[in-house]
């Protein structure tokens, strides 16, 4: 697998701006790491099963019960912007 | 009498049962070696004397860790505390609620003073990363302490904390344990409650003490585990007392030495160190065998691409929205975002956040993700095969002592191969422990060298009981860099 990485866009996916000079670099110093894990295309993995967590638990569930957390003071206590008991956001529909 | 603050936690709790100091006392001269050694070291970012005093005097000796201060890296809640991971982007936060680790740590009367160092988001391997201060090798402040706790690591070996708590994703518990001579624990992932750390990646991270002995280390491991209903990762087993076996011998005790982990390009002194720590581990009664974990090459490639996959995932929730930075001026919902994101990571942060959005995005992911996920599953059977013949693998922690600030931090690969040795621990879920083993003599400075013990699942007991046999049959864990 060729090195396909386009810093530009996929900082776009991330939502996170970056200067001509951190895209330049990026590209380079990633595209050394890619060149680097590019050794694990060399690993059969024919009829491996995926490991994304390592203990064998699944579908934990708990009872769906509302529980006492926060109160809307604690959980707007950081906010950087508020009103009337509200995160106070950026506009988003025109 | 020694000085109270080179104590071990065991120590200085007989020292309080017995009434010859109170808790408070204890804080009071813990501070006053804060004020006067931390100006060298910046292992800490802030303390809040006041709440700690405040438990110190209602604190309850009784209890198993009763008026004990613990460090904590800046990246658990502490209800009232901040919590900044290091990073501009949460500059301001205060923490409105205890990590789980911390209303155990308060249960077992343990006092949380003081917020420790560390990469920024646990990215790193040196501290170097940190938005706020540079942190510094007690042994030789020129160099490095490790990371990404290169705080909670430092503060226990200059006896600026008698115990701290860090977190290990990749090594960060451990390299940095290695690097400034104290004791480093990695639990088995899933043993410690994983609720109230900031996440970095979600399948890797698992919280881990800092001591200056094996004994400490199963004190705290005591205090800290257990099944919490608020972390569906962690897992339902049950606690032993993990000092139960501090002290029994080592007949019958099989260790494994992994041929993969005694490679060209261990530094000279390392190796020499961690084989005469072999050696002496056969004269305490184990057998030695050699073993073979194929798959480590891997580890390095596997663990950067699901650790900053996750990671991309776990970084979206800083968006300027709920906590945390926000830029100024915003013009729009984009600018909101790449602004405020761009202000308030550090680069290695972006890297990692581009990295794993790239592996994860369209046309890549079955590639790169899903591929590093396969091979984990290699890994991780590596492992499970070794410890069909032996008890626990021991091997270097980290290749080399500390290495000098700046020295890799041009080169974002180069520091990735400084977890050679850690990182696969975390990929497989294993527990490992690192405990010092010598010295190396570095530019006329003694630096230290860990030694790694690497543990089934749930098995810290017999962990402990062959890191202990070691330490206490040894005198490097006495030493101290004389600040």
């Amino acid at each position: 697998m060729t090195v396909d990485l386009d810093v530009r866009y996929t900082a776009q996916l991330a939502r996170l701006n970056l200067s001509e000079e951190e895209i330049a670099t990026f590209q380079s110093q990633l595209s050394q790491v890619l060149d680097y894990v590019e050794k694990l295309s060399a690993v059969d993995v024919e009829n491996v099963e995926p490991t994304a967590h390592t203990q064998p638990i699944f579908n934990v569930f708990r009872t769906d019960e509302s529980r006492d957390w926060f109160d809307a003071k604690t959980a707007l206590a950081n906010a950087p912007r508020e009103a009337n008991g509200l995160f106070s956001v950026t506009k988003v529909v025109e | 009498m020694d000085e109270l603050f080179s104590l071990s936690v065991s120590d200085l709790q007989s020292r309080l049962r017995a009434r010859e100091i109170s808790p408070v006392e204890v804080l009071e001269k813990l501070e006053s070696r804060i004020a006067s050694v931390d100006p060298q070291i910046n292992a800490y970012l802030s303390r809040d004397f006041d709440a700690a005093l405040a438990a110190a005097k209602n604190a309850d000796v009784s209890l198993p860790l009763g008026g004990v201060p613990i460090a904590i890296k800046d990246v658990i809640n502490v209800r009232g505390e901040p919590c900044t991971c290091a990073s501009k982007i949460l500059r301001g936060y205060q923490a409105p609620y205890d990590a789980t680790v911390i209303a155990k740590l308060r249960a077992a009367g343990a006092i949380p003073f003081g917020r420790t160092n560390m990469d920024e988001f646990a990215m790193g391997s040196s501290t170097e990363n940190s938005s706020v201060k540079q942190t510094l090798n007690p042994w030789d402040t020129t160099r490095i302490p490790g990371g990404s706790s290169g705080g909670s690591a430092a503060c226990v070996a200059a006896d600026e904390a008698f115990a701290s708590l860090g977190s290990d994703t990749g090594g960060s518990i451990r390299q940095p344990a290695a690097l400034c001579g104290c004791v480093g624990l990695k639990p088995t992932y899933g043993r410690v409650s994983r609720f109230g750390l900031v996440a970095f990646a979600s399948s890797l991270d698992q919280i881990g003490p800092f001591s200056k002995t094996v004994r400490d280390s199963a004190l705290l491991l005591n205090a800290i585990s257990g099944r919490d209903s608020q972390d569906s990762t962690s897992l339902d087993e049950p606690v032993p007392d993990y000092t139960a076996k501090l002290g029994e011998d080592l007949k019958g005790v099989r260790l494994g030495m992994p041929r993969e982990y005694f490679i060209e390009g261990i530094e000279p002194q390392t190796d020499r160190a961690v084989r005469d720590a072999i050696k002496h581990y056969e004269n305490l009664g184990t057998e030695i065998v050699e073993v073979s974990l194929p798959h480590t090459e891997f580890a390095v490639g596997v663990y950067y691409i699901i650790a900053t996959a996750e990671a991309s995932a776990n970084l979206a929730r800083f968006d300027g929205v709920r906590y945390g930075h926000r830029a100024e001026n915003i013009t729009g919902l984009l600018d909101h975002y790449g602004r405020t994101r761009e202000e308030g990571f550090g680069p290695e942060v972006k890297r990692r956040i581009i990295l794993g959005t790239y592996v994860l995005s369209s046309g890549y992911y079955d590639a790169y993700y899903l591929r590093a996920q396969k091979v984990r599953t290699l890994i991780r059977r590596d492992f499970t095969s070794a410890f069909e013949k032996v008890d626990a693998i021991i091997c270097p922690t980290s290749p080399e002592p500390a290495f000098k600030l700046g020295e890799r931090s041009d080169d974002p690969l180069k520091m990735y191969l400084a977890d050679i040795f850690t990182i696969a621990t975390n990929l497989a879920g294993i527990c490992g422990i690192s405990i010092p083993c010598g010295f190396a003599s570095v530019d006329g400075k003694k630096l230290p060298i860990g030694l790694q013990l690497l543990g089934k699942p749930f098995d810290e007991t017999n962990l402990l009981k062959i890191a202990h046999a070691f330490e206490q049959s040894t005198d490097w864990h006495k030493q101290r860099p004389g600040i």
